[in-house]
């Protein structure tokens, strides 16, 4: 995959003056790779701006030597693209991207070559007063050194860190030196709730919201908060790239993403990921120092992460089949209801999922349940004491203080990286900062003994400091 | 092979049936996709092919037949599926989105169809036709797609009067004509028209009207869905 570097140089862009008729355009369109019906120009404007050499052509799709490849996307697999007749031949267009417009052999790509937008600038934007612990002030003072030096960094954090807080020192320097930063997340759902944090805490700088369907967006702001699929639009835009979550899905599984998020940044950029549970390649690249690590390996209160328990369950199918539960799984829901203690089970199926809740009672949400965010919202309010999930709730939410159970955790779904999210969802309450979490298996997986590894390995780290 | 639809990896079966026909076309989709498909079965409205309980004309066709003009130009309306929420996702993608391989998930129940309901008389396809600007917007036709599947010869016979020309004219002018098409190309045979939907049917009854009363002898629709 050839990337596509800008001829104009980086060092010395000529400015345009913010009262300019173009700068509204400029603003629009810099840094970006769009399509012509996505560009907001009458057919005259625009022309002229061809000939001006403000704006250059770029094949959508091109031709190489064993394919096609999309200029959008990257994408080059054969299934992923398609063919629609113009006229007497037929082109070539990209299925995969197709969401955010056609681009195809006749439908080019447009970038900006014109001047550019002075870099926006705010003198004490941070307005956060809180105070961080030993492990996230050795965390924030990295991370404030690779964004000045322009470098990479894995933070790993375990679940409940605090990693949102961690990153405030660092963006205000970036902020006052007039960088332009994108915090990138693979989830809708992240972005959404971690916009009004940063607006709260950067009341007075510019603060962009990028997700399918959004109404926070303003163009030329400083402070980019997107999916990993919005960033499909951007072209060498950021000096500071923060991806949060990077094993989530669908980025770890879809190449576009990566391709997108590495264009979307700087040649001279840092690039800062966030997670809990690298995955097998990042966690080689920290191995091999590749990329520099540090850990926080405590939660902000303090307490360490609870381990979970392996109890085994077998003939558990079978006894599903004629609608029964295992004893263990009865007893320990029984317990939970005495002790009146609040909890998640986590199944692997849909089916299990509905199963179950009928069996039980209890209510269920998955993927595709239509009335899904209500009934989350009603269970972190407390108005339900237990809810049945699949792994749609394995991150990125929190309710203060829960018990865990993981139902089959032997299934395929329940990967070591899965299986310490949903460990890490109890305990995050500094006044309950022991939650139970039990995985019922039916033999030992690596995924299970991987997690109850990583989490004492974490636990470890946290002490020895 | 790859769902055209969801983009499943699909290992076709080999069975007894197969295993010699090295190569034969594999199926577009999976088959979870393909049963989403709402296919048009059982008794239809022999008119318009709405699917009913009773093989009579539905209330629709008898206002068509009622109608002072329009009356009986339409000789039959062929439908493969009916509307429903995954059909509309289905339409969005490959209408609005431009996703034009979509055309060949219709395919072999475009073609099943024509074959049990129409194949006996010598038909011409006609396409609706799309506005200039509706057609530049899209770079296709949804209506020529869909007759590019069937082994017909076609022509282009209609054009769509422009619209700025439609909205000069006066409330008056404009009950006088409301007919969007005209004629650009005479067709002395009868004649299959194509299109995508066919929910009130007006469009197909107007193109009707306007191709017989140049000369068509009979005028058939067809049309992939009936909403």
């Amino acid at each position: 995959m050839n990337t596509i570097v800008p001829e104009h140089s980086p060092e010395s862009p000529e400015l345009i003056p913010s009262d300019h008729p173009l700068y509204p355009i400029t603003v629009f369109c810099q840094s970006k790779l769009l399509l012509r019906q996505e560009i907001p120009a009458s057919d005259e404007e625009f022309q002229d701006l061809i000939i001006k050499q403000y704006i250059q052509e770029i094949p959508g799709i091109e031709e190489t030597i064993t394919g096609h490849v999309c200029k959008r996307c990257g994408n080059q697999s054969r299934h992923w693209l398609g063919k629609i007749p113009q006229g007497p031949i037929q082109a070539v267009y990209c299925r995969k991207c197709i969401e955010m417009g056609r681009v195809s052999t006749f439908e080019p790509l447009y970038r900006w070559t014109g001047p550019e937008m002075p870099s926006p600038k705010v003198e004490n934007p941070c307005q956060w007063d809180g105070s961080l612990t030993k492990f996230q002030e050795a965390a924030s003072e990295k991370i404030k050194v690779a964004m000045a030096d322009r470098e990479q960094l894995l933070v790993w954090a375990v679940c409940g860190a605090g990693k949102t807080e961690m990153l405030f020192e660092g963006l205000t320097d970036a902020i006052t030196r007039g960088d332009r930063i994108c915090l990138a997340t693979p989830r809708a759902d992240v972005v959404r709730e971690l916009v009004p944090r940063f607006r709260e805490a950067f009341p007075d700088v510019a603060i962009s919201a990028l997700y399918g369907g959004s109404e926070e967006k303003r163009e030329g702001a400083q402070l980019v908060i997107s999916t990993t699929h919005q960033l499909l639009r951007f072209e060498a835009a950021f000096d500071v790239m923060i991806i949060d979550e990077v094993d989530a899905f669908p980025y770890h599984a879809d190449k576009s993403l990566f391709f997108a998020s590495e264009r979307a940044r700087r040649t001279s950029s840092s690039l800062i990921y966030l997670t809990a549970t690298p995955r097998k390649g990042l966690k080689w690249k920290a191995r091999l120092q590749w990329v520099p690590v540090v850990f926080v390996p405590a939660r902000y209160h303090g307490h360490p992460l609870p381990i979970p328990r392996f109890v085994s369950t077998f003939r558990f199918a079978k006894l599903l089949s004629k609608n029964k539960l295992p004893k263990t799984i009865q007893a320990w829901i029984q317990e939970k209801h005495r002790q009146k203690r609040r909890f998640l089970l986590f199944v692997p199926t849909i089916e299990m999922a509905e199963n179950l809740s009928k069996m039980r009672g209890i209510e269920c949400v998955d993927a595709a349940d239509p009335d899904r965010i209500n009934k989350i919202e009603n269970y972190r309010r407390g108005e339900m004491n237990a809810l049945i999930t699949t792994t749609i709730l394995e991150r990125g939410v929190t309710f203060p203080s829960i018990d865990v159970a993981v139902i089959d955790a032997g299934h395929n779904v329940f990967d070591e990286a899965a299986l310490v999210q949903i460990a890490g969802r109890a305990g995050r309450n500094a006044a309950d900062p022991d939650g139970d979490v039990v995985f019922f298996h039916q033999g030992l997986t690596k995924g299970m003994k991987g997690a109850r590894k990583m989490i004492t390995m974490m636990n470890r780290l946290a002490r020895r400091k | 092979m790859y769902c055209l639809w969801c983009h499943e990896e699909m290992i076709p079966e080999i069975t007894w049936g197969n295993v010699f026909r090295f190569f034969a076309e594999p199926p577009p989709l999976c088959a979870d996709c393909q049963e989403k498909l709402p296919l048009i079965e059982g008794s239809v409205c022999p008119g318009c092919s709405r699917p009913s309980e009773k093989e009579n004309l539905c209330p629709d066709c008898l206002k068509w037949r009622s109608h002072p003009n329009l009356s009986g130009v339409l000789k039959r309306n062929v439908s493969v599926y009916s509307y429903s929420p995954f059909m509309k996702e289905v339409m969005a993608k490959w209408k609005y989105r431009g996703d034009y391989e979509l055309v060949h998930m219709f395919k072999n129940s475009i073609q099943k169809r024509y074959k049990e309901k129409l194949q006996k008389q010598e038909l011409t396809a006609v396409p609706i036709p799309l506005s200039e600007a509706r057609q530049k917007e899209r770079g296709f036709n949804q209506a020529e797609a869909i007759a590019g599947l069937l082994n017909l010869p076609q022509t282009p016979a209609l054009t769509r009067i422009k619209n700025e020309k439609q909205a000069k004219k006066s409330r008056a002018e404009r009950l006088k004509s409301p007919n969007p098409f005209q004629i650009s190309q005479t067709v002395q045979s009868p004649v299959l028209l194509i299109d995508d939907l066919y929910t009130t049917g007006a469009t197909l009854h107007w193109a009707a009207f306007i191709l017989k009363s140049n000369g068509t002898p009979e005028v058939y629709s067809f049309t992939l869905i009936r909403s």
